[in-house]
């Protein structure tokens, strides 16, 4: 029960912010990007033209829309990845630094294919 | 344990403790909306790239999504959502709010948040609907 | 009068087990049940006192004012940290279990011991760091009312523990500050009068202090006080990190916190 010596400052902040960043805009815009954009279609809500490769290009083409779906995307991987350490922590799986180096892993790939498919 | 000084240590339920209580398992299921968080993330990044390979390619990824992968959309969603509600509940712990003086009512913060979360979705909708039209 | 006649009436009969653990006997605690009549009114603690006085005198506990102020009798009640002087038995079923708080090493029977939690509550510095030490001819330090209620919840602290046993990441990693801590150091932090907040910091924003929080909130859920220790965690995370921020971005800065005030011996 005691403290442990000796105590580090932490660099936490950095990823900290990104996933509350990320939870946040996450947790405003994904679930109804999930039911419009995965769901509406196979369950007949919404006709599949609407989401047609001209008409997403064409969203794509507003440089408003494209940042908003770079942050988006940016930030809810990077809560995802952090988010996803910390779980692994709670199952009881002690590789932090193994856990943390995969998943940021990931996330650093991803980032730089969504660069790739955006810009 | 039994330590030297006589006191016992009780062993921790290192991968079962969050089977306990309904407190810890409902911590558990939002944390979980992590990974699919991560994996919707993931879905739509390989859509966008397939997007950038031209219509062949991404009339192929969305129709997989549809098809095959409507299920795993709708597990997504439910942990998705469960992560928005969660995330919104807590914000009078972090962000309270004062003024003149006194403390905004938490459920006036919430209620906020909510109204946002609604305003968020219907423009998602709208840039869907609309947005494309050209 | 009536009296005889109602408290019979409402009497209960309550198989109650508890953890015992003698350390100079026992390799290994163990459950004994007792069968105690309960009264209508009783709280867990009026049923333990009863099996002191009646039925075990080997019993060993702590108690002190059975009003919800002193913050000595918490224990795990049907598996939940509880003040047993504040929960009433006939909100309970006919069987209850009784344990040591968890995530403390059992000393003796419900006793366990807290000079860990005692360290870590003196490490985050819980005093008030002034800007500058002032003369008594100087007066005193000043504050509105306004300023007294932006941390006066976070005063209401008994150090009952409960939070600590009721902490997930506590039983994850006991190195952990932990709940009640880290909420004593955002009181003193909210404090108009206090300069030390970067002092704390080097506890507080440690590996050992706020960035082991998952925001899990039990703690708050179990606080008799309503201290709203998972509330306090997040509100020093962002402060912690808008600092963290600053200091990379203003390295300069970086000497004053050398300068800091030290208020209270070390
Ligand atoms: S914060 Fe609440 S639960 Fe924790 S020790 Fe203080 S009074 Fe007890």
């Amino acid at each position: 029960m005691n403290v442990k010596l000796p105590l580090k400052a932490s660099n936490k902040p950095i990823i900290w912010s990104l996933f509350a960043a990320g939870g946040t805009v996450t947790a405003l815009l994904f679930p109804a990007l999930i039911l419009l954009f995965a769901l509406a279609v196979p369950f007949g809500l919404l006709p599949a033209e609407l989401f047609s490769y001209d008409r997403i290009q064409g969203m794509l083409d507003n440089t408003f829309i494209k940042l908003i779906v770079f942050a988006l995307l940016f930030l809810s991987i990077w809560h995802a990845a952090h988010r996803m350490r910390i779980t692994a922590h709670d199952f009881g799986i002690r590789a932090d630094g193994f856990i943390a180096f995969l998943f940021y892993s990931i996330a650093l790939l991803a980032t730089i294919l969504l660069v790739i498919a955006l810009f | 344990m039994k330590l030297t000084n006589g006191n016992y240590v009780r062993p921790p339920a290192r991968y079962s403790w969050w089977l306990r209580q309904g407190r810890y398992f409902r911590y558990m299921m939002r944390e979980l909306s992590s990974l699919f968080v991560g994996i919707f993330s993931i879905i739509m990044i390989c859509g966008l790239y397939q997007l950038s390979q031209g219509e062949a390619q991404f009339t192929a990824f969305t129709s997989s999504l549809w098809n095959n992968f409507w299920w795993l959309s709708v597990i997504t969603f439910l942990f998705v959502t469960y992560h928005s509600y969660s995330w919104f509940i807590v914000t009078p712990k972090a962000m309270p709010l004062r003024f003149s003086g006194k403390k905004v009512a938490p459920w006036i913060i919430i209620g906020a948040h909510m109204i946002l979360w609604l305003i968020c979705s219907i423009f998602i909708w709208f840039i869907f609907t609309n947005g494309g039209a050209q | 009068m009536s009296d005889v006649k109602t408290s019979q009436k409402s009497v209960r009969q309550v198989e109650i087990e508890i953890l015992r653990y003698n350390p100079d006997t026992d390799e290994k605690p163990y459950f004994q049940t007792y069968q105690v009549p309960c009264q209508e009114e009783w709280v867990i603690l009026d049923a333990v006192n009863y099996i002191k006085d009646n039925l075990d005198r080997s019993l060993s506990y702590r108690w002190s004012c059975h009003m919800a102020v002193c913050g000595s009798c918490g224990m795990m009640v049907n598996g939940e940290p509880t003040l047993s002087c504040h929960a009433f038995v006939r909100d309970m079923p006919d069987k209850i279990t009784i344990e040591p708080l968890e995530n403390f090493p059992i000393a003796r029977d419900l006793i366990v011991d807290m000079d860990g939690f005692v360290e870590k509550l003196s490490s985050v510095k819980p005093y008030i760091n002034a800007a500058e030490e002032k003369t008594v001819e100087q007066g005193t330090y000043q504050q509105l009312p306004e300023q007294l209620q932006l941390y006066k919840q976070y005063t209401q602290c008994i150090n009952c523990m409960l939070c600590y046993s009721a902490c997930p990441q506590m039983a994850l990693n006991d190195g952990f500050v932990g709940p009640a801590a880290l909420a004593l150091a955002h009181r003193y932090n909210l404090d108009s009068r206090d300069k030390g907040r970067e002092v704390r910091e080097d506890v507080v924003a440690s590996n050992a202090g706020i960035w082991e929080c998952s925001f899990v909130g039990a703690c708050s859920e179990v606080c008799p006080k309503h201290v709203d220790p998972a509330a306090a965690i997040q509100q020093t995370k962002i402060a912690a990190t808008g600092d963290y921020f600053k200091k990379f971005l203003m390295p300069w800065k970086n000497a004053q916190k050398g300068q800091a005030p030290e208020g209270g011996d070390q």
